[in-house]
């Protein structure tokens, strides 16, 4: 039926002709869309470097190697600042790809139906809320926490750890990687649950039939089918903790100082922008904050280029294994 | 083809976040928008007068802009919280009919406008130490105790310079944990100038600015970053504004002025310190008045100021320019009081009379 009408729509008079303008006009279009979105990279990034001009001349690869943020006699060096954006990010990475996956396999594969979807909606309700409303329960809920419960058992524990040496004031990289867990989880979840939605149902029966259990189903059949997806959301997280600025402002601490505890407090590249644009008064320290900003540009487009390198290994690596 | 699909769409929604976030982190929190000065009120009869700054005298303004509307309705008057830093350059850049400012503008900056710029205080405040000791007690500090303290010398509560200070207080054998701003603000500036002036390490180490590199200690956002630090962490030592502290009930310490008494911040002891620094007050009025002479002058106040340019360039915004700073600085006083501002000192008052009747309207000789 459907196929008739298509075909005898095709077989009126100038169809083809205004079919071939259709197509065009779409190609046309979303070419220019998709033009667009290069272009603001390449604007961004130009207006980031020209901005930051003085402070590049100025400092040159030192910049990234050196840890004074002596805003008074005008030496910037943001390698503090680099540390505190990945090693929080990293903290938060270690906790919710776990977690995240453990949920997704959980809703996609060993739910009783009636509580997929309230979780499901509970845990992208989790995306929803503003980063200001986290930061303020970082500061009255869970710095506290940190503070009075999880640094102290940690240290007495794990005490011998470098990590987890020294007092903890509530606020401090251990906090903002908390947070940052918090903030990536729904991501991680979401797309990895809709990741292991796309696993054909053959997939599993086949690994049943060979009598694998509900655990080695999970673990051969389903999650290696899934890989590159599960990675992509992983990217996708890592990608929102590094720029994530003001729930990191509020609980990271904000000292410019490189420690092995996760316990002091340290800063990150969005946060210092954050804090200091508005009051930055002479050139040079205008230019050198819009630096961090083309560092931390800098930074999310290696991890970006790292990413697809290894989704590109993983798929390449299961292509062969399948041929 | 999936596999494909899937994490093309991928690699697209981290682009577009990545983009987005560093366009939120550059540009959102950057000087903010460049308020465009309405053309002189020719078309509707009242005047708008723009101005941006100090987010220190934000609810000062609010509320004088709000008065002025009933005593003058000819002139209005819009404010812009954008920090003190933003209104200079807004100033220097003339998108702005005046600035406020809660630090004075540098030589470099005031070169940089090229013309004459004008400061005109309009109301004083103060910076206080505030902490959290089990029991509240009342600490009285010392000036240069309080820059060893920021510096990482003194480290204990109950440090025998401390200890001597406050006899009778029973103090515990704590850390202190220094709480600092973390955003460039003027009330780091008028603490760290003040530490400055009574410590001739701080002032080698450390500097002035709105930002410095701090020795040691935790950087909170905002007053209510550091006031929710100080809250929580029992032994912590900060600073707050003045306002702040009195409208959130923050307890804070007692401070050693130059006269030898130990006064606490209040809206009467920043004033007379403003009185007690107006006879060495320079002509450009740019001054800082921490650690002021005077009895029961508070060490740690300053004022705010408005940054007007002299020579005004269009007769009817000039006038009303020059109408409002008038009344700001007269009977605009009178609602300082209830917002916990600190009023200027008849002294003060005169000398920016002074300043005001400067402002001239280029084109038209005098006004």
């Amino acid at each position: 039926m459907a196929a008739d009408s298509i075909v005898k729509r095709l077989k009126a008079p100038g169809a083809l002709a205004r079919g071939r303008l259709a197509d065009r006009a779409f190609f046309i279009a979303t070419f220019i869309f998709a033009g667009l979105v290069l272009l603001i990279v390449a604007a961004i990034f130009i207006e980031l470097a020209v901005m930051s001009w003085p402070s590049l001349i100025k400092f040159g690869p030192r910049f990234i190697t050196s840890s004074d943020w002596d805003p008074v006699a005008g030496k910037f060096g943001a390698l503090p600042l680099i540390f505190g954006t990945v090693a929080s990010s990293v903290i938060a990475l270690l906790l919710a790809v776990p977690l995240g996956l453990g949920v997704a396999v959980f809703l996609s594969e060993v739910s009783p139906p009636w509580l997929k979807t309230p979780v499901g909606f509970l845990v992208e309700l989790l995306a929803g809320i503003p980063s200001v409303i986290y930061g303020l329960w970082g500061i009255f809920v869970l710095a506290p926490l940190v503070m009075n419960h999880l640094a102290p058992w940690l240290n007495h524990y794990f005490g011998w750890l470098p990590l987890f040496r020294g007092t903890s004031y509530g606020v401090g990289l251990l906090t903002a990687g908390l947070i940052l867990t918090l903030m990536v989880l729904p991501f991680i979840t979401s797309v990895s649950r809709e990741i292991l939605a796309t696993v054909p149902r053959d997939q599993r029966e086949a690994a049943l039939a060979l009598g694998m259990t509900r655990w080695e189903v999970i673990r051969h059949a389903v999650l290696p089918y899934g890989r590159v997806g599960i990675i992509g959301a992983v990217i996708l997280a890592l990608g929102r903790a590094l720029g994530e600025t003001m729930a990191v402002t509020m609980v990271i601490g904000n000292t410019p100082r490189i420690s092995a505890s996760l316990f002091n407090p340290a800063y990150s590249m969005a946060a210092v922008i954050a804090n200091e644009f508005t009051e930055a008064s002479s050139r040079l320290y205008v230019s050198a904050l819009i630096e961090v900003g083309l560092v931390l540009f800098g930074v999310t487009f290696l991890v970006n280029a790292a990413a697809r390198l290894l989704i590109w290994r993983v798929g390449g690596g299961q292509k062969r294994a399948r041929v | 083809m999936r596999r494909f699909f899937a994490s093309s769409i991928v690699k697209a929604v981290l682009a577009a976040s990545l983009i987005v976030a560093i366009a939120a982190g550059v540009s959102g929190c950057g000087p903010g928008k460049p308020v465009t000065p309405e053309t002189g009120g020719g078309a509707g009869n009242k005047v708008k007068l723009n101005g941006a700054g100090s987010t220190f005298v934000f609810p000062m303004m609010s509320k004088w802009s709000a008065l002025y509307d009933s005593v003058k309705p000819g002139a209005q008057v819009n404010y812009q919280s954008i920090g003190s830093g933003g209104g200079i350059r807004q100033v220097i850049a003339k998108t702005v009919d005046f600035g406020a400012t809660d630090g004075p503008m540098t030589d470099e900056q005031l070169q940089e406008a090229k013309k004459p710029v004008l400061h005109i205080p309009v109301v004083m405040g103060a910076v206080v130490p505030a902490y959290y000791l089990p029991g509240n007690p009342a600490i009285r500090f010392s000036g240069p105790m309080l820059a060893d303290i920021f510096l990482g010398k003194i480290t204990k509560w109950n440090d025998p310079a401390l200890a001597a200070l406050n006899p009778g207080v029973k103090l515990p054998d704590r850390q202190i944990v220094v709480v600092h701003r973390a955003d460039g603000s003027g009330t780091t500036y008028i603490w760290v100038d003040y530490l400055a002036k009574v410590s001739a390490e701080w002032k080698a180490k450390v500097g002035v600015a709105t930002s410095v590199n701090w020795p040691v200690g935790l950087g909170g956002k905002g007053n209510e970053g550091v006031a929710g630090q100080i809250k929580r962490t029992p032994g912590s030592l900060g600073y707050v504004e003045l306002v702040y502290a009195l409208q959130n009930k923050i307890t804070f310490g007692a401070v050693k002025n130059p006269a030898g008494q130990y006064i606490k911040g209040s809206a009467a002891s920043v004033s007379a310190a403003g009185a007690g620094a107006a006879n060495t007050i320079p002509a450009d009025l740019r001054v800082s008045i921490t650690n002021a002479p005077g009895k029961g002058a508070y060490p740690v106040s300053g004022f705010a100021w408005l940054l007007v340019y002299a020579g005004q360039e269009n007769q009817k915004r000039g006038q009303a320019l020059t109408d409002f700073l008038w009344w700001v600085i007269h009977d605009g006083q009178k609602a300082v009081k209830p917002l916990d501002y600190a009023r200027l000192p008849e002294q003060v008052v005169k000398l920016a009379e002074g300043k005001i009747k400067e402002i001239r309207v280029s084109k038209a000789n005098g006004r």
